[in-house]
């Protein structure tokens, strides 16, 4: 099945295509990355007006202060580590071929990591959060 | 090094010196991104905590006696960021979009909004 709008052809090939785990870890290495950028190119405008106005810049603070953008947080946060853990997995599967009989461990120790490192730090805010 | 033909890797671009270049690219920038950004987002969002930045917690940053750490740090993440980031938005642009026209006008949209960004961001470290 093909289509000339792009928009179709990712979500038809994203729910046909039968990769298994590694197929999964593709698309959320490609999300994630996607989610990162967008946000990045939004942090940089954010710390420019740090330089360009101070008055605009608190003015606007309101926005990551409101409680409301803290899910977003959560969400970038998990987003980075799973892009950055996937992808050291990624390069290490693409320099040493031999581990890729390995995958299926792999793809679990980077969940395990990311588990590791994203819980607690959540976690902590929102308990941070409920106390003030 | 043997090539065992049962699993595949990634496959390496054979598009030429540039992909080939661009390939590596994304692996050593993005090792270093894997450590710097995961330092950064773990320091400023959480240990400082989203809910106190404010103006003055990122002059100071940048004022105080670490200034000139901090200045090269947030270059750093800066340039490797909008690079890597800006190549693997041309990655999904090349396996999406097929239309010769929308291809190159997209790509185009992308290399600007890099090089917008990387001015805008070198701007205020530079001159704060």
């Amino acid at each position: 099945m093909s289509s000339s709008n792009p928009v179709v052809t990712f979500v038809t090939k994203t729910l046909t295509y039968r990769g298994g785990k590694g197929h999964w870890s593709w698309i959320l290495h490609r999300l994630g990355g996607l989610g990162i950028a967008t946000f990045l190119v939004l942090h940089i405008f954010d710390i420019f007006l740090v330089g360009a106005s101070k008055s605009l810049f608190e003015s606007l603070l309101f926005i990551y202060h409101n409680p409301v953008f803290r899910p977003a947080l959560w969400a970038l946060t998990f987003g980075v580590f799973y892009h950055a853990f996937n992808g050291v997995r990624i390069i290490i599967q693409d320099f040493w071929p031999g581990l890729f009989r390995y995958q299926k461990q792999l793809v679990l120790a980077v969940w395990i990591i990311v588990a590791i490192l994203v819980i607690p730090l959540v976690g902590i805010d929102i308990s941070n959060m409920l106390s003030h | 090094m043997a090539i065992n033909t049962k699993y595949a890797r990634t496959p390496r671009p054979g598009g030429g010196s540039f992909e080939l270049f661009s390939w590596f690219f994304m692996r050593i920038s993005g090792l270093l991104l894997a450590l710097m950004v995961s330092a950064h987002l773990i320091w400023m969002h959480y240990v400082i905590g989203l809910s106190n930045i404010n103006f003055d917690v990122i002059a100071g940053r940048w004022t105080g006696p670490n200034g000139t750490f901090w200045r090269t740090y947030d270059l750093f993440l800066l340039l490797l960021g909008m690079t890597h980031g800006m190549n693997g938005v041309r990655f999904v642009v090349e396996d999406y979009i097929h239309s010769p026209g929308w291809r190159v006008f997209i790509k185009t949209l992308v290399g600007l909004i890099l090089f917008i960004m990387v001015v805008m961001g070198a701007y205020v470290i530079f001159t704060f």
